[in-house]
């Protein structure tokens, strides 16, 4: 997917972003501090770091749930000021609409966007894509964790998105499931090359899924370095190339929290 | 496999304890010093024992047929089998009473009638007490059903717009804790009719829990829903009436068997105030005469007609909350 000649086809543009938040004393805390990043299309790019880095803001602010103070995100031209069915948003866990089953949970998006009449053969392909057949009629509560972020992952894709904002979708999941959604993730992103922005704590993760893999730090929130995979498709996790990049992030991480500011707070 | 001991067991305990209570109906004679009247119902000579008679007979009808149908269902049967002693119980009961109210007298008189005796209020004004029970239940129905739609209606408003919120809780608190019927003096006097007057103290009193509820049930609304809703295509209505109004339905149905408590109560309070019509109303008219028979006939009605709402209620609510973990079993 990345291409030299296609350097130029950039989907997202964010520049200067800064986002400052009060915390319970009342204190500016700055969530983040003059961000950029260019994001290509087709691109599986992951945003790692510690806790507090403001990964999942940068992501927030990508799907227009947060406002930035300044600076702006642009995509394909336009800027971004509010959610839209063309950015599909992944949450970690609770996304699900408790009250409708597996099949209304899916075809949600064309309701909400009255294009359900025309669009109603979609929703069955969109369970068979992530394996759910014999659950359209099942309850959220009546489905394991797993199955329910593949019902949130159908009923964006049926949106049509132009990129998938995934923030920590397999954060609360057992590490079977995770792998399973994870190739699914990829298959999708190989067949559809859908742009996916994932948010994640996870090094392993980050390198079986990403063409770039984005590390923050926190206090304040910026990028530290942006760190190319370049291990063809399908990687394995216990291979040379795999551990020596886990290797290579983890030298990132410690590089990046070596000199931590003194902060005391009494 | 359901084993035979145990349908024994269930039809024998459901049945014949009405069936005693019918047959000794028969067997021991009135004691007591009372006039039994005749009355023909189409074009049958009937007395208040054997009408009391056929009420037990096709109570334990229905207990057989009910019985029967529940066989096919392992769980409902096992259902079935739980009511089996209450209901053997309740024919021993009425038995109990029929002997010391009517057969023998040794209740106060009038102020307790047997079982027989009440079904006399139903032999002598048939029409006069269906007519009054049409009227209650046509109050209830307007009342209620107003009450319920003002209230989801409110509750969304209160729950959604903090402005709301801030000016309309304080006044839902201090007239909340207000019993409906205080009002009525002011509705007798300020609306058109008694009807209309008795309507507008029914849905005073659904209003308020109803709107309270659904309110607490919008504002709960976790924000991830929202959130997603909104990345999928929601405008405003649809974060409203596809997100918040259906994560509150817990609670608005919560409200909704609580007011339907208090429009009992109101229904009968406001009939027994002054209303030209209704079971309330049959009562006042019936303690005029000293005729106590005919109260414990509509009380009777009210325990009918009540439990009967009450159920289909509940019904309509299982069904509207079937997605909820735990609701359905």
């Amino acid at each position: 997917m990345a291409e030299q000649i296609e350097k130029e086809d950039y989907i997202l543009k964010i520049k200067n972003l800064r986002r400052i938040y009060k915390d319970d004393d009342g204190a500016d805390v700055e969530a983040l501090e003059d961000v950029s990043l260019n994001v290509k299309r087709g691109e599986f790019i992951s945003i790692i770091g510690a806790s507090g880095c403001g990964k999942t803001t940068l992501l927030r602010s990508i799907a227009g749930l947060d406002k930035p103070d300044s600076g702006s995100i642009v995509m394909d031209d336009h800027k971004i000021t509010k959610p839209d069915p063309e950015r599909g948003y992944v949450f970690q866990q609770g996304g699900l609409f408790n009250w409708l089953t597996v099949e209304q949970n899916i075809a949600y998006g064309l309701k909400t966007r009255k294009i359900y009449k025309e669009k109603k053969s979609e929703v069955p392909k969109y369970i068979e894509l992530v394996g759910l057949n014999g659950f359209e009629d099942s309850y959220p509560y009546q489905i394991s964790g797993g199955m329910a972020q593949r019902v949130a992952i159908a009923r964006t894709l049926i949106n049509d998105p132009k990129m998938l904002l995934l923030d920590e979708p397999m954060g609360a999941l057992d590490s079977f499931t995770r792998a399973d959604i994870q190739d699914k993730l990829l298959e999708l992103h190989k067949f559809n090359g859908i742009t996916m922005v994932l948010v994640t704590h996870d090094i392993d993760e980050a390198i079986y899924l990403s063409d770039r893999i984005v590390i923050m730090t926190p206090r304040p929130g910026k990028i530290s370095n942006i760190i190319e995979v370049n291990i063809p498709h399908p990687r394995q996790r216990g291979e040379a190339e795999f551990l020596a990049m886990r290797r290579k992030l983890l030298q990132e991480f410690d590089l990046a929290t070596a000199h931590p500011e003194p902060e005391y707070n009494i | 496999m359901i084993k035979k001991s145990s349908i024994v067991y269930g039809f024998s305990l459901s049945i014949t304890g009405f069936l005693i209570a019918a047959l000794l109906n028969a067997l021991i004679p009135i004691t007591a010093d009372v006039e039994i009247t005749e009355y023909s119902v189409a074009g049958i000579t009937v007395d208040i024992n054997s009408t009391y008679r056929a009420v037990l007979i096709v109570l334990s009808a229905i207990f057989l047929v009910s019985g029967l149908i529940s066989l096919k269902d392992h769980d409902k049967w096992k259902k079935y089998v739980k009511g089996a002693p209450i209901r053997f119980a309740s024919g021993i009961a009425l038995l109990v009473w029929d002997i010391l109210g009517t057969k023998w007298q040794l209740l106060p008189q009038p102020f307790f009638p047997g079982p027989a005796g009440i079904v006399e209020a139903f032999l002598i004004e048939p029409q006069f007490v269906l007519e009054n029970t049409l009227y209650s239940l046509r109050l209830y129905a307007a009342g209620f059903a107003l009450g319920v739609v003002f209230g989801v209606g409110t509750g969304i408003l209160v729950g959604w717009f903090p402005k709301v919120y801030y000016w309309v809780t304080p006044v839902l608190k201090v007239t909340g804790v207000i019993p409906a019927v205080a009002w009525m003096p002011f509705a007798l006097t300020l609306l058109p009719t008694p009807f209309a007057a008795a309507v507008f103290l029914i849905v005073i009193c659904v209003w308020f829990p109803v709107t309270s509820l659904t309110s607490q049930g919008i504002k709960s609304t976790p924000k991830v829903q929202f959130e997603a809703a909104r990345t999928l295509g929601s405008n405003t209505l649809d974060l409203v009436f596809r997100v918040a109004v259906p994560h509150a339905l817990p609670q608005i149905f919560t409200g909704i068997s609580t007011a339907n408590a208090f429009a009992f109560t109101t229904l009968v309070m406001a009939e027994m105030m002054g209303q030209p019509g209704g079971l309330g109303y049959y009562i006042n008219l019936s303690k005029v005469w000293s005729a106590y028979y005919k109260v414990f006939a509509a009380i009777v009605v009210m325990a009918v007609l009540f439990s009967f709402i009450t159920a289909i209620l509940e019904r309509v609510e299982k069904y509207a909350l079937r997605w909820q973990k735990g609701l359905v079993r």
